[in-house]
């Protein structure tokens, strides 16, 4: 294991947003494998925290993030950038541009790789702008290109975040509760298309998520928090409803 | 039904509630205060129905006098107004451009406190004044002409539309500029694509109305002598000229209502 190299190395990460009441308290997660890596724990556990910690939406307050070589957590300005936009992101409320089309939309995934005057002119290289129909017609929204992203429904917002995320062409996929606004089947299809783009581009996809039984069919790996903290790291089977209990607390809601 | 039986109502209660709607003693004192200094001041000011009714008589001479309007001066009528329009569409273009800039360094939900609270303290002093305190500040410093109502009105646009611009922007989704950082996209890009598309339509119709107020200010600013109509407008009236007042003030509308008819146009291009 030590000779292959790992897609994430998370290392003593601790974040605390008022001093002295830490909401990470010391994560350690070693990524080595491509595919669906499930992250679940109840709200308010950090899981948000932690993916955005990765792509340092937020700034961690201690510990270190190996990426592409790379510490995140000290990386700056340019430099910053340049590891932000391997590290593709699906919101739980899309978070799309809603103003702009939807091919437009995509096509943002690129603007890492773009100055502010190219991208103040809309000079998108011919390759991104194929490379970006290529992927609208992979998630299914070829005929809705032109339209704006406010006029599509929830599953269809999701999809164009993710093809803007798989557009960055990215080492990793982080996925911040990609299905709880969606419903059950729409939810699944999401999940299948994430785990279509993890095996094809050979990378890593962190999904949290609040759906055990979801969790448990996509993800080949589990991690399961409470209160700031890795309780459970293994593969799907191995999760009992004992771990399920110390995660969530209580067992009234195991049916 | 049985839930509404359950509730045991009991009429045998008599003590009387308090209306929730009572009267606030210091706002009907602050309404009578208000009606005493009205009257007050209507008496101050030595306004009786003899001086209204013998006010409106003079009015009636001057509009004698102002008919029919005389056209006979139209060339410089026309050179005035020229003046007037390129004053308004330069201090426009200008001030809108500046604008947005300072709009966008004054709101707060993208700037850091040193710098938003310097920005909002600049666009309040640039609102501070009326046009025409501007308007003297600026004769008086770089000269009589145009360029001293270019400069007001300028001033008068940042005051007011930099301030609506910073509105707009705070008002806007972080969570779209949220996706947009996290694509790696610098800051300049960040604005572009993910402020930019959420407040556009609002800029414009803000520019829109601030061109429309620059033309009717830049024909003010010629009384104190900073170029265009209002400087002809202001001596023809010191010279009891009344027939090319009429003349000016008809001119003046017919601007005004150019620029409505081009705001218009403008607003329905980038519907």
């Amino acid at each position: 294991m030590s000779s292959t190299q790992s897609f994430l190395e998370i290392k003593g990460l601790k974040k605390e947003y008022v001093v002295g009441n830490p909401i990470l308290k010391g994560i350690d997660v070693t990524i080595n494998e491509p595919g669906i890596i499930a992250i679940i724990g109840p709200s308010g556990t950090g899981k948000s925290t932690l993916l955005r910690c990765i792509n340092r939406l937020i700034d961690p307050t201690e510990g270190e993030i190996i990426f592409d070589q790379s510490d995140l957590c000290k990386a700056k300005g340019q430099q910053l950038r340049k590891l932000r936009r391997q590290v593709g992101m699906v919101f739980q409320e899309y978070n799309l541009v809603e103003r702009l089309s939807v091919i437009e939309n995509v096509l943002t995934g690129r603007l890492g790789y773009m100055s502010a005057w190219q991208a103040w002119r809309r000079k998108f290289s011919q390759q991104d702008i194929n490379t970006a129909f290529e992927l609208l017609e992979a998630v299914g929204l070829t005929e809705h290109a032109a339209k704006r992203a406010d006029s599509l429904s929830g599953g269809q917002r999701q999809r164009v975040g993710i093809a803007r995320a798989v557009m960055q062409d990215p080492h990793i996929l982080l996925a911040d509760e990609p299905t709880s606004s969606l419903d059950p089947k729409t939810a699944v299809e999401i999940m299948e298309l994430l785990e279509r783009f993890a095996l094809e581009k050979n990378i890593p996809a962190l999904v949290n998520i609040h759906d055990v039984t979801l969790a448990r069919r996509f993800a080949k790996r589990m991690i399961g928090m409470s209160e700031g903290k890795v309780v459970y790291d293994g593969g799907p089977e191995g999760i009992t409803d004992d771990h399920l209990k110390q995660i969530y607390g209580g067992e009234s809601w195991l049916v | 039904m049985a839930g509404l039986n359950s509730i045991d109502i009991k009429p045998s209660i008599t003590q009387d509630r308090e209306n929730p709607f009572k009267r606030n003693w210091l706002i009907t004192s602050a309404w009578l205060l208000l009606a005493a200094y009205l009257i007050y001041s209507v008496n101050a000011m030595g306004l009786s129905w003899e001086r209204i009714s013998s006010g409106l008589g003079y009015a009636d001479k001057l509009l004698d006098k102002m008919f029919p309007p005389n056209f006979n001066r139209w060339e410089l009528l026309l050179n005035d107004l020229a003046e007037s329009l390129e004053i308004a569409i330069i201090a426009s273009v200008a001030g809108i451009f500046l604008s947005l800039f300072f709009g966008l360094f004054a709101a707060r939900n993208l700037m850091p406190n040193w710098v938003s609270i310097p920005m909002r303290g600049f666009i309040a002093i640039c609102r501070t004044f009326h046009p025409v305190i501007i308007a003297i500040l600026f004769v008086k410093s770089v000269g009589f002409g145009a360029l001293a109502g270019i400069l007001t009105l300028i001033v008068a646009s940042i005051g007011f539309i930099a301030k609506l611009f910073a509105e707009a922007i705070e008002e806007i989704s972080l969570k779209q500029v949220e996706a947009i950082r996290a694509t790696g996209a610098g800051f300049v890009s960040v604005i572009l694509f993910s402020v930019m598309p959420q407040v556009f339509s609002r800029f414009l119709g803000f520019s829109t109305y601030q061109l429309d107020s620059n033309l009717r200010n830049s024909t003010m600013v010629g009384i104190v002598g900073a170029g265009g109509l209002g400087g002809t407008l202001f001596s023809a009236f010191q010279r009891f000229d009344y027939d090319f007042v009429a003349a000016i003030l008809i001119t003046i509308i017919a601007l005004i209502m150019l620029g409505e008819f081009l705001s218009n146009i403008v607003r329905r291009i980038f519907r």
